[in-house]
């Protein structure tokens, strides 16, 4: 097999925003990407007439891409419409990276929105439903919730453990004024929370929020002169192993196993390097299966391993700084989210929550039920 | 293409109260959800077979719904013949099974509804059909 030649450092995230945070009433999806697309592009000092490739998913519009560069008034020469769930946004990265190196394109903005709390109906269901659950109306959580109980049994992991994630999430969304819940929250609380799908309580499940994200990539040479700290994408990779959960090949372990080691290789970086991680918390499980993946414990390890807020505030490994899908934010799709807090952190502007002396983030996207992962390793210009 | 129709034949299957799922002849693999090739392999050569109707418990998980609706359990179960598939457990125990445990496969068809493969948990020392 031919050697995989990934464009480490020749690309960046030049331009980053969110936008819509929490409840934005009376905005449809659509008005909440293509408003987060232009905050990014104001933060990089880019307007709309510069985007000739332009990336996006939106919950309700299968040919968003059409849509949104009509809504713009822009005929990029690359459009794409990646849909593996929220993890799609990192794919979408990696892709532009291979498109700006290639000059097939400039300026690459990826954007997303949703306004999945406050809009007055309900998405419909993605097309292509299993014929063979649909009888047994697995929802989401429910696919979530029989990973972790697998993992209960395979490696002890505890319901306490599991909460630990939520807590230190929490402990984040504190520390961010963006984030949509705030408040105490003990492992107590997470255990006694209404229980949604056994053994998850509704706080091991992600907020349901509007929201909107976006970034704008260039290729190297030019980021420099777009923003004083740009981020440099240095390695990415997805991988899939299943769409329904019945056919996950082992539930204890994600194809964050494949993409993990497989962007660590195109960034020439081992995760003992990395200094901050965004991960795809949908549900606690996803932030204690993802560490075991990408390589942070080994495999079983990850309940122990978020033991006594390791990952909270003050803890030895930052992660989910926003306070991630469980805290801050989660219109649906929530990939994009982890991009812009891996920006923020490299560029040291994320406040009270900034982490010290970030030069390696990673960003990690999930998709489906477990289905579809994605990684990016971002770092600052000493990382070059 | 001899199976044109996967998931209709397992349904006619199902009316007949047969737990139907094909098996590659080549290379004697049991697949289960219907398909029209082997996954993996792309071989052509599926053809149905009885199921044991024998599995164990994978994972579960109890569902709970909002308002007076009643909870309900979904489960993956392992087939003796090696697919794992999503399924309701029926009878006694059924909302708390041990993983491992011992099932067998019904089919159940509510009134007015589709047939539904669902599996009821074995009792211990119940003897294997």
């Amino acid at each position: 097999m031919t050697e995989a030649r990934f464009p480490r450092g020749r690309a960046a995230m030049v331009g980053w925003a969110t936008h819509g945070m929490g409840e934005a009433p009376g905005q449809s999806s659509m008005d909440l990407a293509a408003g987060a697309g232009l905050l990014a592009l104001d933060s990089a000092g880019l307007t709309l007439a510069d985007v000739d490739a332009l990336y996006v998913a939106l919950p309700d519009d299968m040919l968003s891409g059409l849509s949104l560069a009509e809504y713009y008034g822009i005929h990029p020469k690359v459009t794409g419409n990646n849909r593996t769930g929220g993890s799609a946004f990192l794919s979408h990265a990696i892709e532009a990276a291979l498109a700006l190196d290639a000059g097939l394109c400039d300026v690459a903005l990826i954007t997303y929105g949703s306004n999945t709390r406050t809009n007055t109906r309900r998405y419909p269901a993605p097309p292509g439903e299993s014929p063979y659950e649909t009888a047994y109306r697995p929802n989401l959580p429910a696919s979530y919730a029989l990973a972790a109980r697998r993992h209960m049994h395979e490696f002890g992991t505890t319901r306490e453990q599991l909460a630990e994630v939520a807590v230190a999430a929490r402990k984040w969304a504190n520390l961010n004024p963006d984030a949509y819940k705030r408040g105490d929250l003990s492992i107590d609380d997470v255990i006694s929370a209404p229980m949604v799908a056994s053994p998850l309580t509704v706080r091991d499940c992600c907020l349901v929020t509007d929201g909107a994200a976006a970034v704008v990539m260039t290729r190297a040479d030019r980021a420099r002169d777009l923003r004083d700290a740009p981020a440099y994408l240095l390695g990415g990779a997805a991988a899939t192993t299943h769409r329904y959960i019945a056919a996950m090949p082992d539930l204890t372990v994600t194809a964050a196993a494949q993409s993990g080691p497989r962007a660590f290789a195109h960034a020439g970086l081992a995760p003992s390097d990395v200094d901050v991680l965004q991960l795809y918390d949908a549900f606690t499980i996803n932030v204690i299966l993802f560490l075991e993946d990408l390589g942070f414990c080994p495999k079983g390890e990850g309940g122990r391993f978020v033991e006594g807020g390791a990952i909270a505030p003050g803890g030895t490994l930052p992660v989910n700084t926003n306070g991630g899908g469980l805290s801050c934010v989660h219109p649906g799709m929530y990939g994009l989210f982890t991009m812009v807090e891996a920006c923020r952190q490299i560029a040291g502007e994320a406040g009270d929550r900034q982490v010290d002396d970030v030069n390696v983030a990673l960003s990690h996207g999930n998709g489906g039920v477990l289905s579809s992962q994605a990684t990016l390793l971002l770092g600052s210009a000493a990382t070059l | 293409m001899n199976q044109p129709n996967p998931e209709a034949e397992f349904r006619a299957f199902l009316a007949e109260n047969r737990f139907m799922i094909q098996r590659s002849r080549s290379s004697g693999r049991h697949v289960f959800y219907p398909r029209i090739a082997e996954p993996g392999t792309g071989a052509r050569d599926l053809e149905w077979v009885e199921a044991s109707g024998a599995g164990t418990v994978h994972s579960f998980t109890v569902v709970t719904q909002r308002g007076d609706a009643p909870d309900y359990n979904i489960a993956l179960v392992d087939l003796a013949e090696g697919p794992r598939l999503m399924t309701r457990l029926v009878g006694p125990g059924a909302d708390t099974p041990g993983i491992g445990q011992a099932v067998r496969a019904e089919i159940e068809t509510p009134e007015g509804g589709d047939p539904l493969l669902v599996f009821r948990l074995v009792a211990e020392g119940e003897a294997e059909q």
